[in-house]
């Protein structure tokens, strides 16, 4: 066991993959001598030589790209995108090839791509550079999309992701890079498995699922609430494709009541599909209607207003509050009188 | 668009200046007029021309040798009727035709060697032949039996990109992994004019440059991206782009088989020696549609075909062996007992191809279990078994 910030717990597990494997390669812009704009690729260029550690033309399409070739090649690639903002240009390589290609040739060619993407905000930089673009790839077939929240999973994750056969959007809440927590180096990374969610918090009133940047502060709500009298069952999803919707059914059983709170928008995004397929898998248990606490459904915003948009600890007790129908409840939504106008 | 329905014509001469008619705008006259840097060793009457740097790297194309090459034209051209009869029967959803681009693709596929590795647009099936491909499965994809036809690394040839473009940068990618392997070996990239707009083209330049990957980029320039003629896309010939990437570029005669062949070597032998990528424009001429739901008399000239049905590929080539003495009936008739075998091969292959099941549609989505799709093919599946146990009443 040892101390380590998050963002060195993904150094030494991408240094492990690497030791371990001559085929890992990484990818990505300014991640040689600069050790990438957050540092995560610190040293490895000097300890593996420019052709395992690749600084890339400033082009992501063509980042993604010929990562797929070298993965045609044998290889496996870890793409390092520079800021979630900055996927976009690479969109169509990972969509129509880097998700695709197992299925069109049946099997034939495998794309063990890992693809890092710092991504969340909460660092006060300007826009394309604090986004949440997950559920894009969620709903694409032939992914796998994790975010980590710790830094033992960090270690142990970005390791697995790299072990899989079938790519894996790798998304780290860059906000928490600098958060320390005991790491075992020893762990065995086959001995676990990537896909499962993890109850970091037990309790039995309320079921908060979230993943990645949110799940330090819904911790913290669950402390915050406990003050109330309110217990609060806190799950990390950890995979966000596919979602291990057993152990979340499980606790909704329990609980009977389900908030979902992320940091990208709400329309379209994972609260929905979770919020769907808890429902319909467990709609007998239910006391109330799903509730998501998310970002909203604009921009990311400039950073004096980030904050105004990002659920935070007292919006996500909000929306506890509202899923127990506690009169205290700040927004009212669920009121007969606010149905009108209020935007759900 | 203009009033009178012609192209607004940017660029009256494009990328095709002096290789022969500017599609959609005015012809130019004869084909070859100036073509002072169009690389070509036989002209369209068939006529074998001496050029003091090519000739040396087909110095042992003989009289067998070019027979053969003709036999592959022929072969492919009748594989590319054949699927376009089965299209029509209603045997194939669509056909994509490389009428006319017999040499392009012949010329270089048989340059190349059986370790170096192909990344291919959707027109590419001569190459495929070249690479030794089972023929029915070259129709798979278009018969609906499948998304791709064959497992790529059986013949080192990935199954045909649909996404304009994109499949040079996998080629530049996996040419860096070459490089990365310490091998000797090419990726070769097929694509056509239209794809040099698409960002991919133009970051796998920037790419292959950078990294000197051993990839060749061979452009069919083939005047035509469905409706649209070459020159609204590129106002200087294309292979002229390569340069500003710092790849050394080709211009050479499309439809001449064996100059077709001698640039292909040529930059297979710098990149196998560390000179990394090399840009070929080959200046040819699609004839037929874009794909069989493709009626090009609503946007191309008939003369224009006309005039290009005067460089056929083919047609040269076979005045070429004439001369030589090396068109006799019975090497004739060989080539066409050929051609019919493969045909009928081909016709073969579709019409016995087995069907798919159902439940094909859930696999290989992933190499890994994943519960999301478990759980929906599992509901799927149980849902199709329903019918056969309630065959009168329906699964309700």
């Amino acid at each position: 066991m040892s101390t380590m910030t998050f963002g060195r717990a993904i150094t030494a597990g991408l240094r492990r993959a690497m030791d371990e494997d001559p085929k890992v390669i990484l990818m990505g812009e300014d991640i040689g001598k600069l050790g990438g704009v957050f540092r995560i690729t610190d040293g490895l260029q000097k300890d593996f030589g420019p052709h395992r550690v690749m600084d890339s033309p400033l082009a992501e399409a063509g980042i993604m790209g010929t990562a797929v070739g070298m993965a045609y090649r044998g290889y496996r690639p870890v793409v390092e995108i520079q800021f979630d903002g900055f996927i976009y240009p690479a969109f169509d390589q990972i969509v129509c090839q880097v998700a695709k290609l197992h299925y069109r040739t049946q099997g034939a060619v495998k794309m063990p791509i890992t693809v890092r993407v710092p991504f969340g905000g909460g660092i006060g930089s300007p826009e394309h550079h604090s986004e949440s673009p997950e559920a894009y790839f969620t709903h694409t077939s032939g992914l796998r999309v994790v975010s980590v929240s710790d830094p033992q999973d960090a270690y142990t994750m970005i390791q697995q992701a790299i072990a899989s056969d079938d790519p894996v959007l790798y998304f780290e809440p860059k906000r928490r890079y600098h958060v320390k927590g005991e790491v075992d180096e020893g762990v065995d990374p086959a001995s676990s498995d990537m896909g499962a969610a993890r109850v970091v918090v037990r309790g039995t009133d309320v079921t908060l699922v979230t993943y990645g940047p949110l799940v330090p502060t819904a911790r913290d709500a669950a402390v915050a609430a406990s003050d109330d009298g309110i217990s609060i069952e806190v799950i990390d999803l950890r995979s966000l494709a596919p979602i291990d919707f057993a152990t979340v059914e499980a606790s909704v059983r329990k609980t009977g009541r389900l908030v979902v709170t992320h940091e990208a928008a709400q329309s379209g995004g994972l609260g929905a599909e979770i919020a769907a397929s808890i429902t319909e898998r467990c709609f007998d248990y239910l006391e109330h209607a799903p509730v998501r606490v998310t970002g909203f459904d604009i921009p990311y915003p400039y950073s004096k207003l980030e904050f105004h948009h990002l659920p935070d600890l007292d919006r996500i007790l909000d929306g506890v509050d509202r899923a127990l129908r506690r009169p205290n409840s700040l927004s009212g939504l669920d009121r007969p009188d606010s149905s009108q106008g209020a935007g759900q | 668009m203009a009033q009178d329905g012609t192209r607004p014509g940017p660029g009256s001469t494009g990328g095709n200046d002096d290789a022969g008619p500017a599609s959609g705008t005015v012809l130019p006259g004869p084909a070859h007029a100036g073509a002072d840097d169009l690389v070509q060793l036989i002209d369209h009457h068939g006529v074998r021309h001496p050029h003091g740097h090519y000739d040396a790297l087909v110095a042992d194309v003989d009289g067998a040798a070019l027979q053969r090459l003709y036999e592959d034209m022929v072969v492919v051209r009748r594989i590319d009727a054949e699927a376009t009869a089965l299209q029509r029967q209603g045997e194939l959803a669509l056909w994509p035709p490389l009428l006319g681009q017999e040499a392009a693709q012949i010329g270089s596929g048989r340059a190349l060697r059986s370790d170096d590795f192909v990344f291919s647009s959707y027109r590419e099936n001569a190459v495929a032949y070249c690479r030794g491909v089972d023929l029915a499965d070259i129709l798979r994809v278009w018969r609906g039996n499948a998304s791709s036809g064959w497992d790529p690394y059986t013949i080192n040839m990935a199954t045909p990109q649909v996404i304009i473009g994109a499949q040079t940068l996998h080629a530049t990618g996996y040419a860096m992994g070459i490089v990365n392997d310490g091998a000797d070996s090419v990726a070769v990239a097929y694509f056509g004019d239209g794809a040099t707009s698409q960002g991919d083209v133009n970051e796998a330049m920037v790419f292959a440059a950078s990294y000197q990957a051993p990839v060749i980029f061979f452009c069919q320039n083939n005047h035509w991206a469905i409706s649209e003629p070459v020159g609204l896309q590129a106002h200087v010939p294309i292979a002229r782009r390569a340069p500003g990437f710092g790849i050394p570029s080709v211009r050479v005669d499309g439809n001449d088989v064996l100059a077709c062949l001698a640039v292909t070597r040529e930059a297979l032998a710098r990149a196998r020696s560390g000179g990394g990528p090399t840009f070929i424009e080959a200046v040819t001429y699609r004839m037929g549609p874009h794909t069989t739901a493709d009626d090009p008399t609503r946007y191309r000239d008939a003369n224009e075909l006309e005039d290009w049905a005067a460089r056929d590929p083919l047609a040269r080539l076979a005045t070429l062996l004439d001369s030589l003495g090396l068109l006799d009936a019975g090497y004739t008739d060989s080539v066409k007992a050929r051609a019919d075998a493969v045909a009928a091969e081909l016709r073969e292959g579709c019409l016995s191809m087995p069907e798919p099941a159902p439940s094909d549609v859930f696999k290989h989505v992933y190499s890994t279990p994943n519960s999301w799709l478990d759980r929906q093919q599992d509901h799927y599946e149980r849902y199709l078994a329903s019918f056969a146990q309630a065959p009168q009443e329906g699964p309700r």
